[in-house]
C-alpha cells in the first residue's frame, strides 16, 4: 500500500553546502509529524522543496500515490499543500477578510468570504472578526489569519514552520487543539520546531535532521527531551545547573523609569521599577514589542529616560553616557547580533574592541592596542567555544549561535557588576543556547547581577531566580519563579484586557 | 538570463581592481569619443596622460602644476572621506573652501603691510576656522533639527559664492587697485605668501600639508578610537552607538574635518597659486574632491593617488585643448566618464553577475 505522503532520497546542494542529503521519510493521513533539527540542519530547505519554492537536485516525492514535483508554490497549493510561515505575510492596513482574499486564487464575494471565515474559525476554535484590521490584532490572532487562509484551501498536508515561537502558553494551547482537530479529520501536519516539550506533547512521529541528513526517526513521546536534544545535536550536553546560594546586596536598582515613545522607540515605558541583587538572575518575560528594546536601551544608555533613575551599587547613573555606565560595571548585550551588538564587516578583534575598549584597557589616550584586543578576542573564542577560523574572521561569517556566544562572552569576560541580556538565545541552536545559559548562571554565581529579557518562557524558568513580565511598557512586580504557574505567566504576557489589569494591580501594589 | 547577486562580503580583490578597470574603461571610451570628434585618439590620450609627465618640452611646466592642482584636491577629499565613511554627506566643500580663503585672506589683509613670522601661521589657523565655521551650519542644523546635511551644505556653497563676490568688490577690494575688483595679491606680501618651497617643483606648504594630513588620517583610521568609531558608524549606526560613539559628536567632528581641511586648502590656494580674492577665485576643487574621495576608495593613501591622477587629467586636458583643439566640453565629459565607470565598477565589488535562473535560498 502506498503512503499518504512520502519523501524518498531527496537531495539538494547549494554552493559549498549539502543542504539535504538523501532525506527520506513518510507520513500517514492524520499524522502530526515533527521535523526536528538545529538551525542549518536542512529543515527549511526540505519544506521549501515540498512547497515548491526550491527544486530538489535528485530524489522523489509522492502525494497520495501520485508523483509530487511542484514547479512553484501555487502548483503545490493546488495539490493540497498549505504552509504557515514563521514570518507572517499580512498587510497591517487591511482587514482580515481582505488579507485572506489577497492570498486566494479566485476569492468568493466579500459576504460569502466573511461567512466562510467565521464558520471555519468557530469550527476549529479560531474565532476571528473578518472586518478587524490586522494591525490591531495580537500576534496570536495574526497567526490565526494565516492558518484560516490555509484552511480555506482545504489542505491535505499542512506545514507549520516554528508556529509557537511568538505565542503565549494559552495561545499555544489553542493552536494545538486546532491542529489535533485537523489531524483527526485526516489532514497530515508537518510540524517544524526546536521546542522539544511541544513536540513530545503534540507529535506522533519525529524525523530528526542533522547536517542535511536524517539521523533518527522516532516516536517523541517515548523519548525524553534530553534524548531528543542529544539526537538533534549529535552529542550529549549538560543542562544548565543552578547553584542555590543566597543573594547579596542589591547591585541594580531601577526606580520608576519612564520613556516617551519617539521615532526610534515605539513603545512607551511606564514607571518601570525593579531591583536585582548580587548573585540573582531576574528574568523579564513578555512578547516582543512590549517595551523590551526600550527597556534595554534605557539601561545601556543608548536612550535617555524622561524620568526615574538607575542605580548600580547605589550610584545613580540614569543620566550618564553609555561609556560611563560601562566603566561602572553595567554591561548590556543587545538583541540584534548583527548591526547592533556586532558589525558584520569587521573582524572579531575589532568587534572585541567594540565594547571592550574601556574595561579591558584596549586603548590608551584613544590609541587602540590591537595586539591586546586580539588577545581579548582570542580569550573569548577559547573560553566560550566560539567556532571560527580565527580572530581575523569577519563577524558576519560566524553562525548565529557562535556569534551570540562571542557577544555574550565578550561582556562576561569584562567582569560586569550587572549584565543585561536581551533575547540571549534567540535563533541559536540547542547546544549553543545551553552553553550561553550556563555561562549566565556561572556569572551570577560568581557574584554579578543578571537581567535576562527573553520571549522564551522555558529559558527564563530554567535560569531565573525571579521573573517579572513586561506588557505594554509596564513591568509587573517580580516574583520568585516557584510562585508562578506557567498559565499565570502566560496570562500576564497575553495582554488581554482583564489580565492587563492584574499586571497593573500587582505593579501598583509595589 | 543575467542577474545580479549580492556578494556575501565585499570582494577585496575587486575593491583594489575597480579603480584600475575604471581608468581603463575611461581611456577606451574616451578614445572612441575623441575619434568621433575627428581627432587622433591615440594622440589625444597621449597628450592627456603622457605629455604632462614626460614630454621634454612640456613636463617642466606641467609637473609642478600637477602638484599645485593635486594638493587642494587631496586635502579636501581626505576631509570629505571621513564624513563619507560615517554616512555624513558633506557636499559643500566648495563653500567651505571659499570661506576658509576669505577668513585667512582677510586676516592677512588686515595686518598688511606688517612684516612678522607669525602672520602666515595665523592665516592658516584663520583659514581652517573659516572652513570649520561654515561646515558647522549644516552640522548644527542636522544635530538640532535633523536637517539634511546634503542640501544645507550644498546651498551654502551658493551663499559663500555670493559672499565672495561681495567682499572681492567691496570690503576686501585692493585700495590701490585703481577700481579693479579683487583684493591685494598676497603673493606680493611676503609675510603672507605661500610661495614655492623648492623653486620649479610646485611644492608649496599645501603640498606638504596634504601629504602630512594623508598620513595622519591614515593613522587615525587604523589606530585611533575615533577612527574606529567613524568606520563603525558607516557600517552600522546602532553598533557605533553601542560601542559608545555619540552620533551627534561624530556628525560635528566629520563635518568639521571636511570644512577645516577645505578651508585649509582654500587659504593655501589663495596665498599661493591664486594670489588674490576675486569673484572667480573658486574653480570647483570642492566638487571635484568628491570624485577624488571615491576614486581613492575613501582611503587616505588612495586619495593621494587619485588626486594626482585627477590633477593629471586637468593639466593634460588643458594641453589637449590648446594643442589638439579639443573642446573643453569633451575634456569634462572625459572626466565625468571616470566617475561614471568608477561607480559602475564599484557595483561589481558588491554584486556579481550570474547567469542562469534565479534561485531562492
Amino acid at each position: 500500500m502506498t503512503e499518504f505522503f512520502e519523501v524518498g532520497e531527496l537531495s539538494k546542494a547549494y554552493p559549498g553546502v549539502q543542504a539535504n542529503d538523501r532525506v527520506s521519510f513518510s507520513m500517514d493521513a492524520g499524522e502530526i509529524h515533527a521535523l526536528l533539527g538545529e538551525n542549518g540542519s536542512g529543515k527549511s530547505t526540505l519544506v521549501k522543496m515540498i512547497y515548491g519554492i526550491v527544486r530538489p537536485d535528485s530524489g522523489r516525492m509522492t502525494l497520495l500515490g501520485q508523483p509530487h514535483a511542484p514547479a512553484n508554490p501555487s502548483v503545490a497549493r493546488s495539490r493540497g499543500i498549505a504552509m504557515v510561515f514563521q514570518h507572517f505575510s499580512l498587510f497591517n492596513a487591511l482587514t482580515v477578510a481582505e488579507n485572506i482574499a489577497l492570498g486566494m486564487h479566485r476569492p468568493p464575494r466579500a459576504r460569502r468570504l466573511d461567512d466562510q471565515i467565521r464558520a471555519t474559525g468557530s469550527n476549529y476554535g479560531l474565532p476571528l472578526n473578518p472586518n478587524a484590521r490586522v494591525g490591531d490584532l495580537s500576534v496570536g490572532e495574526r497567526q490565526r489569519v494565516e492558518i484560516i487562509r490555509c484552511l480555506l484551501q482545504d489542505p491535505k498536508l499542512l506545514i507549520m514552520d516554528e508556529p509557537t515561537s511568538v505565542l503565549t502558553p494559552q495561545e499555544t494551547g489553542i493552536l494545538f487543539a486546532t491542529l489535533r482537530k485537523l489531524a483527526s479529520e485526516g489532514t497530515a501536519i508537518l510540524y517544524i520546531s526546536h521546542k522539544l516539550e511541544e513536540i513530545r506533547d503534540l507529535c506522533n512521529n519525529a524525523t530528526i535532521l542533522r547536517a542535511g541528513r536524517v539521523v533518527a526517526t522516532c516516536s517523541p513521546k517515548e523519548n525524553s527531551t534530553r534524548e531528543l536534544a542529544e539526537m538533534m545535536v549529535g552529542s550529549s550536553f549538560s543542562a544548565p545547573e543552578r547553584s542555590n546560594s543566597a543573594f547579596g546586596e542589591p547591585l541594580l536598582e531601577v526606580r520608576g523609569i519612564s520613556l516617551r515613545p519617539g521615532p526610534t522607540f515605539g513603545t512607551p515605558l511606564k514607571e518601570v521599577s525593579f531591583t536585582v541583587k548580587r548573585g540573582e538572575i531576574l528574568g523579564i518575560a513578555g512578547i516582543a514589542g512590549n517595551g523590551q528594546d526600550e527597556l534595554v536601551s534605557t539601561l545601556s544608555g543608548e536612550a535617555s529616560v524622561d524620568s526615574g533613575d538607575i542605580l548600580v551599587s547605589g550610584a545613580s547613573l540614569g543620566h550618564m553616557s553609555l561609556e560611563s555606565r560601562r566603566r561602572l560595571g553595567l554591561l548590556v548585550a543587545p538583541e540584534e547580533r548583527i548591526g547592533h551588538a556586532a558589525a558584520a564587516e569587521m573582524n572579531l578583534v575589532e568587534n572585541a574592541f567594540l565594547t571592550g575598549a574601556d574595561r579591558m584597557e584596549l586603548a590608551r589616550f584613544g590609541i587602540a592596542n590591537w595586539r591586546k584586543a586580539r588577545k581579548f578576542a582570542e580569550a573569548i573564542i577559547e573560553k566560550f567555544d566560539v567556532r571560527t577560523t580565527g580572530a581575523a574572521s569577519y563577524a558576519g561569517s560566524l553562525s548565529g549561535g557562535n556569534l551570540q556566544k562571542f557577544v555574550i562572552g565578550r561582556e562576561i569576560l569584562q567582569d560586569p557588576l550587572v549584565l543585561v541580556v536581551n533575547q540571549p538565545t534567540w535563533g541559536v541552536d540547542a547546544a549553543a543556547a545551553a552553553a550561553i545559559r550556563q555561562a549566565l548562571l556561572d556569572l551570577a554565581a560568581s557574584g554579578s547581577a543578571v537581567v535576562a529579557v527573553s520571549q522564551d518562557l522555558d529559558e527564563l524558568i530554567e535560569m531565573s531566580s525571579s521573573i517579572a513580565v513586561l506588557n505594554n511598557g509596564r513591568l509587573s512586580q517580580p516574583r520568585p519563579v516557584a510562585n508562578y504557574t506557567k498559565d499565570e505567566l502566560g496570562m500576564l504576557m497575553g495582554g488581554t484586557h482583564d489580565i492587563r489589569l492584574t499586571a497593573e494591580e500587582s505593579n501598583d501594589s509595589a | 538570463m543575467i542577474r545580479l547577486e549580492r556578494r556575501r562580503r565585499q570582494s577585496r580583490a575587486w575593491a583594489l581592481a575597480t579603480p584600475v578597470l575604471a581608468v581603463g574603461a575611461t581611456v577606451a571610451t574616451g578614445m572612441v569619443m575623441f575619434a568621433l570628434l575627428g581627432k587622433d585618439p591615440v594622440e589625444a590620450i597621449r597628450t592627456i596622460f603622457w605629455a604632462p609627465l614626460f614630454d621634454p618640452n612640456l613636463a617642466s611646466y606641467a609637473r609642478p602644476q600637477i602638484l599645485v592642482k593635486a594638493a587642494p584636491l587631496v586635502l579636501i577629499a581626505i576631509g570629505l572621506s571621513l564624513g563619507f565613511r560615517a554616512n555624513i554627506w558633506n557636499i559643500g566643500a566648495e563653500g567651505q573652501y571659499i570661506m576658509g580663503a576669505i577668513a585667512g585672506g582677510a586676516t592677512a589683509l588686515a595686518l598688511y603691510p606688517l612684516d612678522a613670522w607669525w602672520i602666515f601661521p595665523l592665516m592658516i589657523t584663520a583659514g581652517i576656522a573659516g572652513g570649520v565655521a561654515w561646515a558647522m551650519v549644516p552640522a548644527l542644523l542636522k544635530i538640532r533639527f535633523n536637517a539634511n546635511e546634503i542640501l544645507v551644505s550644498l546651498m551654502l556653497v551658493y551663499v559663500a559664492e555670493q559672499f565672495l563676490a561681495s567682499v572681492s568688490i567691496g570690503l576686501l577690494r585692493n585700495p590701490d587697485g585703481i577700481g579693479f575688483p579683487g583684493s591685494r595679491n598676497l603673493q606680493h606680501y611676503e609675510s603672507a605668501a605661500n610661495s614655492e618651497l623648492i623653486t620649479g617643483t610646485g611644492i608649496h606648504s599645501g603640498v606638504i600639508a596634504a601629504i602630512a594630513v594623508a598620513l595622519m588620517v591614515h593613522a587615525l583610521l587604523r589606530l585611533h578610537r575615533l577612527g574606529f568609531q567613524i568606520r563603525l558608524a558607516g557600517l552600522s549606526a546602532r553598533s557605533a552607538a553601542h560601542s559608545g560613539a555619540n552620533p551627534k559628536r561624530l556628525t560635528a567632528i566629520c563635518l568639521a574635518a571636511g570644512g577645516g581641511l577645505a578651508g585649509l586648502a582654500g587659504i593655501f590656494e589663495l596665498a599661493g597659486p591664486a594670489g588674490q580674492l576675486t569673484i572667480d577665485f573658486n574653480v570647483g576643487y570642492g566638487f571635484t574632491a568628491i570624485i577624488v574621495a571615491f576614486l581613492g576608495r575613501l582611503n587616505p593613501l588612495g586619495i593621494v593617488l587619485a588626486g594626482l591622477l585627477m590633477a593629471l587629467t586637468y593639466i593634460g586636458g588643458e594641453m589637449a585643448q590648446f594643442m589638439l583643439n579639443l573642446p573643453a566640453a569633451a575634456i569634462q565629459a572625459f572626466q565625468g566618464m571616470l566617475l561614471f565607470f568608477l561607480l559602475s565598477m564599484d557595483f561589481l565589488s558588491r554584486f556579481r553577475i550570474a547567469f542562469g535562473t534565479a534561485r531562492i535560498n
